[in-house]
């Protein structure tokens, strides 16, 4: 290192205020009100987990906190592969590869149609797009009761009444306000003369879509992906509504286990079953949270 | 003489507002031509129509002898560069410039060869690989326009290219934009609301004005003649003096009425004189003063109100019989305020206009 650089390193000292002590009482409120919540959330967590790996008998002792003295997994099989509803005994698994069969062509259409939808909304206006787009909004607001049963009927007409897709589509068709809104607000963000430049250089309406627009907007379709698997793996009155028991997603499933009247109440049953169906959104949070943060910041900076 | 771009009856409206009318344009042939007006007065409509990024409401648009006006913009053989240089920002630079070679369809070895060929003109070959968002804005530029060089067409359309840059990196690129039509030869037509862009680039320069154009002309004419008051008052900096008085025709004199009289003659008027209420125009840097005003045509003292040493030069705000008058001085000069100096022009580069046209007589 030569003296200049030295002399460069010692001119660079820090600026601006000190930092605080860790023991600010400043510090200590904001910390001490965080971790008040954190434990008043994850408590009942805490509660279904170690309650999960009990046998009966220890939970008939009543000690909901007391950690498992023998740990066993067998409540986790049973929830998973033998437990009844109704006349099928096979457990959560059966809803659980519902509700996937049910969340992938769900997801993949109603993602897809809103994002197209958003671009021609942003980028190919026409007579009458923001009217469109008010109606659309207005969606947003009407109760999911009211269409209920006009859309039992829609379906009925369509064919599609107790089968997989009619569920899909009705899936798509309550996906649209919101995801419609995200995705129109961050593609309008996109500067106009981007697409003029895709223009000059060949690019039509597809081109212009997959090689420019959907390769900048990873985080809002992100978003929305995150947006559509919970709503449709936590969906359960849909599911109720629209399919027949042996397609019932298995937010139906859990139900149907755990208010089971029949027999004694296996309290470390429905709680691994429970937490087996608060797996598959909890997962996608872990894993996306920060690309989900993102997405919202960006969202709303922009929007 | 051919012509690149013809332009005929072009008229735009967005809705109820129009906002080209009836405008005709001719481009010759490896012209430079820039289009130069005061904010919103529809020079990137204009560049826009003839990308075919606007559809226009009447008129034909002709490139190169074929009539374009209702085909798509990548089938026009222009090339466009923008303002906020709007290049694809998760393609790199290389993606960028290929980009619209792929969808044209060019063979690989005639992109590479393309690329190479842009990179090199432009300097751009260590940054092939980048993504934009690791350029500077002069490099950013760089690549745009690398990304119209690419195309090899016949047209450059450029909309405000230097706007977004600083002023140094702003000289800089000017000159290579020049070096680079003077290499390749194309027509380019150049929107910008920088005067000294258009005076050093263009061969022509079309001044707009609310949809129209109003002079089309070289940059020495258009300064030197300009057509109406508009241009005169656009056009220089620091602007024209303007001074409303009567012109006596037969005499060749003019008088403000308030104490001001002189003699115009020398000034070429473009029709024979009349008499009547004028504008006359006089411009800063044609006034001389102190011992330079000995031996000019015209002579007269003024008050110096107000002084602005710049260095180089020394502005001076000044009263003449009641008149004001703005005018620049040597900056080696000493000049205060109160000063009495003398000062002096020459008719023949006045510019008179007349009172209610504003038309140049
Ligand atoms: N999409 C549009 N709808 C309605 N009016 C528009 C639209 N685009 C432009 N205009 C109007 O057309 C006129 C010309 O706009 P244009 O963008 O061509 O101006 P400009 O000369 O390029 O100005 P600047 O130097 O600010 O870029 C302006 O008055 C503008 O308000
Ligand atoms: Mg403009």
């Amino acid at each position: 290192m030569t003296a200049a650089e030295m002399n460069m390193k010692l001119a660079v000292t820090p600026r601006g205020a000190k930092p605080r002590s860790p023991f600010a009482p400043r510090n200590i409120m904001l910390y001490g009100t965080l971790i008040v919540f954190s434990i008043y959330y994850l408590l009942p967590l805490y509660v279904m987990i170690v309650t999960s790996l009990k046998d009966m008998a220890e939970i008939r002792v009543g000690n909901v906190f007391s950690p498992p003295v023998d740990i066993t997994f067998q409540p986790w099989v049973k929830a998973w592969a033998e437990a009844c509803t109704g006349i099928n005994c096979d457990g959560l698994s059966r809803g659980f590869w519902n509700s996937v069969r049910i969340l992938i062509p769900s997801l993949i259409i109603s993602v897809s149609v809103a994002a197209l939808t958003g671009y021609v909304l942003a980028c190919w206006r026409f007579k009458g797009s923001e009217v469109f787009f008010g109606i659309l909004l207005l969606g947003a607001f009407i109760p999911y009761q009211v269409l209920l049963y006009p859309l039992v009927i829609i379906l009925r007409e369509l064919g599609l009444f107790g089968s997989l897709w009619g569920l899909v589509l009705v899936h798509t068709i309550f996906a649209m306000p919101i995801n419609v809104l995200l995705f129109r607000n961050y593609f309008v963000a996109i500067p106009e003369e981007l697409f003029k430049a895709a223009r000059v250089d060949g690019a039509g309406f597809w081109g212009i879509f997959f090689r420019i627009v959907i390769p900048m907007s990873l985080p809002i379709f992100v978003v929305s992906g995150i947006i559509q698997v919970t709503g449709i793996w936590n969906d359960f009155l849909f599911g109720v509504v629209y399919t027949r028991p042996e397609n019932y997603p298995m937010t139906v499933q859990l139900n149907n286990i755990v208010n089971s009247v029949q027999g004694v109440k296996e309290y470390n049953v429905n709680m691994a079953a429970t937490l087996l169906t608060g797996l598959v959104p909890l997962t996608v949070y872990f894993f996306s949270g920060k690309l989900f943060i993102r997405g919202i910041a960006a969202g709303a900076v922009k929007g | 003489m051919t012509q690149s771009i013809s332009i005929k009856d072009l008229t735009l409206n967005f809705g109820a507002v129009s906002v080209l009318e009836d405008l005709n344009l001719d481009v010759a042939q490896g012209e430079f031509l820039v289009l130069l007006g005061s904010s919103g007065c529809g020079k990137s409509t204009l560049l826009n129509c003839i990308a075919g990024l606007l559809d226009i409401t009447d008129g034909e648009i002709h490139i190169q002898g074929h009539n374009v006006t209702w085909e798509e913009p990548s089938k026009r053989g222009i090339g466009m560069v923008f303002q906020s240089y709007a290049l694809y920002p998760q393609m790199t630079v290389e993606g960028n410039l290929a980009f619209g070679l792929k969808n044209a369809r060019v063979p690989k070895d005639e992109i590479a060869k393309r690329i190479a060929r842009a990179a090199e003109v432009l300097q751009i070959e260590p940054l092939l690989k980048r993504k934009p968002g690791a350029l500077s804005g002069g490099q950013r530029q760089r690549v745009a326009i690398g990304r119209a060089l690419v195309r090899d067409v016949d047209v450059f359309l450029f909309d405000e290219p230097l706007s977004n840059l600083d002023a140094k990196l702003r000289a800089d690129l000017r000159v290579e934009i020049k070096r680079l039509h003077q290499t390749l030869k194309n027509t380019m037509i150049y929107v910008t609301h920088d005067q000294v862009e258009a005076m050093t680039l263009a061969d022509r320069i079309a001044i707009m004005k609310g949809g129209q154009i109003m002079q089309l002309a070289p940059p020495s004419e258009i300064y030197n003649r300009p057509v109406n008051k508009y241009v005169a008052g656009f056009i220089g900096s620091p602007a024209m003096n303007f001074m409303d008085g009567q012109l006596d025709g037969g005499a060749q004199h003019f008088d403000t009425g308030r104490g001001l009289d002189f003699s115009v003659q020398g000034y070429e008027f473009a029709a024979a004189p009349t008499s009547g209420p004028v504008w006359l125009g006089l411009r800063p840097e044609h006034v001389q003063s102190g011992k330079w005003a000995e031996g000019q045509p015209v002579q007269m003292e003024a008050l110096v109100d107000m002084v602005e040493p710049m260095g180089s030069d020394t502005q001076v705000w000044a009263k003449v019989n009641g008149q004001d008058l703005r005018f620049r001085m040597d900056g080696q000069e000493a000049v205060a305020i109160g000063d009495r100096i003398p000062i002096g022009f020459d008719p023949a580069r006045l510019s008179l206009f007349d009172k209610s046209t504003e038309t140049r007589l």
